[in-house]
């Protein structure tokens, strides 16, 4: 998967978990759960959802470094060999 | 014969509208299947049967609105898939949603219909459908004036509706209901309304206490993340499972803060049944429940609880879990807070809430340490416990989550 794949895919569960938000205007250097009003049980269901689309095994020990979405699409395509 | 009532569905409901017959006369009924659709001032809730029978007659239609504790339906076997109403009475409450409210919260314009009544022993009978006869109800009609033009005469709803117009058929006709808030494009002032009017039932009828403290939550995090380190992702657990079970345990011991106040006294809970605060993305609360949590694992239960947010939040509740709620959670860390000052859900008796996680110098044996430490909060009625109790409450929730592992 390309870093653009792992964008589009993480982008798409984003919006699973967050239908109502404008994710075209989505700062890739905020916290996800600031801008998007995201709860701990979103960002799990977000993470889940990310695995399923990607594959890659997040640790739980890693959520602190995954807050914003240009550090998980980095973390996603390092843990790919994307990068 | 028994009835199919319209539900409570939690204390801030008064009425409900019909939006789905997923049953048709005739069909057969299992207990705990979905058998209506009803959209209440805040979801769309799946209502299930409490009983097995044969569904005789739909007495309200899809787009129908009616009060809490209308009869929607008859059931043919005696053994009843709804609540079984007495004829010529007002139904209870039905007993699958102890927190209905005793009497309305917010009144409406006219008194509860009584579901098919039976005419007095020595009244001249009258031949009406029980349909007809609870429209009548609804409209003040009195089935004495209408003439009917169903199979031998019988008065069927419709007739009922055509005397309702006439200005001399309806002289009792009550004033009309105030313009229905639950419109459906108007949901979330409906849902605003239903919650207003719960926590005025509160302000005004409970006198409430509070109390907090502050936990270490060192080691519970700690056996939750060696938990956690072994699951793959779409089976790790938050910490707020470990709360539930906490709180749940807790009301066992100090049960005066599991239960309902109800006409002047206080009804202990039958197990505990935690009501969760979920908060909607589009706004507002629902506060669907959990049942049976003191006798889940806390794997079983996070399951359980994620399922619950997510179907809240899609709108796909069933009927058993917006009600029946004995003692009800909140927590607002994710939002910052430090301290949640709750306000108890009527007629349940307390409140618990959850503050966010954070690190903060904590002393524990003469030692000043970095801790994560939660704050917990109590909002308890006075009327059904003391301070004493409710602290022996907190003091029980802080314990338990001092041994996760045996939670």
């Amino acid at each position: 998967m390309t870093r653009d794949e792992l964008r589009a895919q993480t982008l798409e569960a984003l919006g699973g978990i967050a239908p109502e938000a404008d994710l075209a205007g989505l700062r890739g250097d905020i916290a996800l759960r600031d801008q998007l009003d995201l709860d701990s049980m979103d960002f799990l269901n977000f993470l889940v959802a990310v695995h399923q689309r990607t594959g890659v095994e997040i640790p739980e020990a890693d959520y602190g470094k995954l807050a914003t979405f240009d550090q998980l699409v980095a973390y996603l395509a390092r843990k790919t060999g994307a990068a | 014969m028994p009835d199919f009532l319209m539900p409570s569905l939690g204390a801030d409901m008064d009425r409900g509208t019909i939006l789905h017959w997923y049953k048709q006369p005739g069909d057969r009924i299992e207990r705990g299947e979905i058998v209506v659709l009803v959209d209440t001032d805040k979801a769309e809730i799946e209502v299930e049967s409490f009983g097995a029978g044969w569904l005789d007659e739909v007495l309200v239609r899809e787009g129908e609105t009616v009060p809490v504790g209308a009869a929607i339906a008859r059931i043919r076997s005696g053994e009843a898939a709804g609540e079984e109403a007495a004829p010529g009475t007002v139904p209870p409450p039905p007993p699958v949603a102890p927190i209905a409210p005793a009497a309305p919260i917010a009144k409406p314009a006219k008194p509860p219909p009584t579901p098919a009544r039976v005419a007095p022993s020595g009244a001249p009978r009258i031949h009406a459908s029980p349909l007809a006869r609870r429209r009548a109800a609804d409209l003040g009609v009195d089935l004495a004036t209408v003439t009917g033009s169903g199979p031998e005469g019988a008065i069927t709803r419709e007739d009922v509706e055509r005397a309702a117009t006439q200005p001399t058929a309806a002289p009792t006709a009550p004033a009309p209901a105030p313009p229905r808030a639950a419109a459906r494009g108007d949901k979330q002032a409906s849902m605003r309304s239903a919650i207003a009017a719960a926590m005025e039932r509160a302000h005004r009828e409970i006198p409430q206490y509070y109390l907090a403290t502050r936990v270490d939550l060192s080691r519970a995090l700690a056996w939750l993340a060696e938990q956690n380190a072994s699951r793959p992702i779409a089976e790790r657990v938050l910490p707020v499972a470990l709360f539930l079970k906490a709180v749940a345990k807790a009301a066992l011991e100090v049960p005066e803060v599991n239960g309902f106040w109800r006409a002047g006294a206080f009804v202990p809970g039958e197990g505990v049944h935690v009501g969760v605060i979920v908060s909607l993305r589009q706004g507002g609360i629902l506060a669907p429940a959990l049942h049976e949590v003191s006798r889940k694992s806390v794997t079983e239960l996070f399951a359980e609880f994620r399922d619950l947010v997510a179907r809240a939040r899609a709108g796909k509740l069933r009927s058993s879990e917006v009600s029946g709620g004995t003692i009800t959670v909140t927590s607002l860390g994710d939002q910052g807070v430090e301290t949640v000052y709750g306000v108890i859900m009527p007629p349940q008796v307390a409140l618990v809430g959850f503050g966010r996680v954070s690190e903060q110098p904590f002393a524990e044996h003469g030692l000043l340490g970095v801790k994560p430490v939660v704050e917990i909060t109590l909002t308890a009625d006075h009327r059904a416990s003391d301070g004493h109790r409710g602290g022996r409450f907190l003091s029980a929730v802080a314990r338990l989550l001092q041994t996760p592992e045996s939670l």
